[in-house]
């Protein structure tokens, strides 16, 4: 059983059909990511998985469950987290206090976890009493993604995390993201950058015109003669 | 002339407590809710008036209570402000599920209109109640004390204390509990919260609470201070209010707290130079030059 599924998902805004059925899986302590050109339809993706659009048809199931349509408050406390692009920390408050409201609707001890953050990325115990709003593009970037990692998910949704970001940083993000799945975390990134997504990718989808174009080993894909002239830009 | 300023300064901070008090209310729900609302000022009114109605039933049930020390009133006076500011947040919460809540997708605009009605409602209902006429809390006129040079009601110290309790009590609400830090990262960032899984329905209804209570309590400082109270002790001063919040930086309860206390020293200090007359338009001068040097005011981030 995988652990997310979405099963010939239609979906978009309003009477706009933006996706014409697709079909993705992602497994435990997999990464995955979806790559294709502006207006392909990756964000609408992303945004059906994580309840802020509801699938007109098609269904979208996590650890066996249909949570199709579920609000993304109720999709929060059944593992899945979500990056998004930008405006992803709350710019006015600490580093410390960003995290805690990560963990907002854990009732239980989440001290092991804000410690696992911490160790994961150092950066952000070190400057923990600075506000978000200080933090450069890549620190930033981080924080967001230990805020997500503040639930302990099973999945993590990723938004274009090397948006914005200098090549060294974005490197040094995906490698993160790497180190995530391999405790298990199973990871949907959605990419226009390519070609870094695809180094640390176990497999990746290509999508054009709202559909499933292409599914292959992140590997195979980043070799693919075709592809890096038709959606890599290369 | 520097007895004159100390003794200007110290009836500044007196107002500026009061504009601070209902200037964070109102620079809550701007943050959380990004309507300006009309009418908090007549919220201000409810809660004086409620503490009528309470301090009117603990007497007429034989309780008048003896002065507290230098004070002008007792523990019933004390009794019914907390009672005012509870009772003015369930007005507030109920409005909120009536009114605000089913127009909170429909945009700013129909929300501030929407308050502006409710202004007039809760002030045409306050009116209908008790009349046009002044009422009062205590017919007992205090003397004034001189301390360190300075001649200062034992009420007028109340207020201060009081207020400084709140402002203190607030603090710590929003920096030390997880209610408190949510309602910061609403304000922040309403969208972000949401997928954070922040339950933002509740932080909207927290908003209310506390802005209603500190207004109800602001509302009763005014009837202490000026010895009466009016149906339109609210209104009048709501736009004293909204000059503090966005000198401030409309949006930042402490901007909120710092504008108060600005408007209301500034105000008194410049019957010194100028005419009484008009100290209502300092409020705005200030304000203006606030706006034109930094145009998110003293403390705004955006």
């Amino acid at each position: 059983m995988s652990l997310l599924e979405t099963q010939s998902v239609h979906s978009g805004y309003g009477e706009t059909e933006i996706l014409h059925g697709v079909s993705l899986h992602v497994e435990p302590g997999e990464v995955v990511v979806i790559i294709g050109p502006n207006g392909a339809g990756k964000s609408t993706v992303m945004k059906t998985v994580f309840g802020l659009l509801r699938p007109t048809s098609g269904h979208v199931i996590l650890d066996g469950e249909d949570i199709s349509g579920l609000r993304p408050d109720k999709l929060v406390g059944r593992g899945m987290s979500y990056v998004p692009q930008t405006d992803n920390v709350f710019a006015s408050l600490t580093i410390q206090e960003n995290l805690e409201m990560g963990a907002f609707i854990r009732r239980d001890d989440y001290s092991a976890a804000l410690q696992a953050v911490f160790e994961r990325f150092p950066v952000l115990y070190e400057r923990r009493r600075v506000r978000a709003g200080t933090l450069s593009g890549g620190e930033r970037q981080m924080l967001a993604m230990g805020k997500a990692l503040m639930l302990e998910p099973k999945l993590l949704l990723l938004d274009e995390p090397s948006a914005g970001l200098a090549p060294r940083l974005v490197e040094e993000i995906f490698v993160k993201v790497g180190q995530i799945a391999e405790t298990g975390v199973g990871v949907l990134i959605i990419e226009q950058n390519a070609k870094q997504a695809l180094k640390i990718a176990q497999r990746g989808y290509v999508m054009a015109m709202g559909e499933i174009r292409l599914e292959d080993a992140g590997a195979t894909l980043l070799a693919h003669p075709d592809l890096a002239s038709l959606y890599l830009g290369a | 002339m520097v007895h004159e300023a100390l003794q200007l300064i110290v009836f500044g901070l007196i107002s500026g407590a009061i504009l601070a008090l209902s200037g964070i209310g109102l620079s809550l729900t701007y943050g959380i809710l990004k309507f300006a609302n009309f009418a908090h000022g007549d919220m201000m009114t409810l809660g004086a008036f409620m503490a009528l109605m309470v301090l009117s039933g603990l007497r007429a049930m034989g309780w008048h209570g003896a002065p507290l020390g230098p004070l002008s009133f007792g523990w019933p006076m004390l009794v019914s402000t907390v009672a005012a500011m509870v009772l003015t947040a369930v007005v507030a919460v109920v409005l909120d599920r009536i009114l605000y809540r089913p127009l909170r997708t429909m945009g700013s605009a129909i929300l501030l209109i929407s308050s502006v009605g409710v202004a007039f409602g809760l002030r045409a209902v306050i009116q209908f109640i008790w009349s046009p006429q002044p009422q009062y809390y205590i017919r007992k006129i205090q003397i004034s004390r001189e301390m360190l040079g300075v001649r200062v009601k034992p009420d007028q110290i109340f207020i201060l204390v009081l207020s400084a309790a709140l402002v203190l009590a607030l603090h710590l609400f929003l920096t030390r509990t997880r209610m408190g830090k949510a309602m910061r990262a609403t304000a922040d960032n309403m969208e972000l919260a949401r997928v954070t899984g922040i339950d933002t329905e509740r932080v909207i209804l927290w908003t209310w609470v506390i802005g209603a209570m500190l207004a109800a309590a602001a509302g009763v400082m005014i009837g202490i201070e000026n010895k009466f109270i009016t149906p339109l002790i609210g209104w009048e001063i709501l736009i004293y209010i909204f000059a503090a919040v966005i000198l401030g930086g409309i949006g930042s309860p402490y901007g909120a707290m710092a504008g108060g206390v600005i408007i209301g020293v500034s105000g008194e200090l410049s019957t010194m130079v100028i005419p009484t007359e008009y100290k209502p338009v300092v409020a705005f001068v200030i304000m203006i030059l606030m706006l034109l040097v930094k145009p998110t005011g003293l403390f705004g981030e955006r």
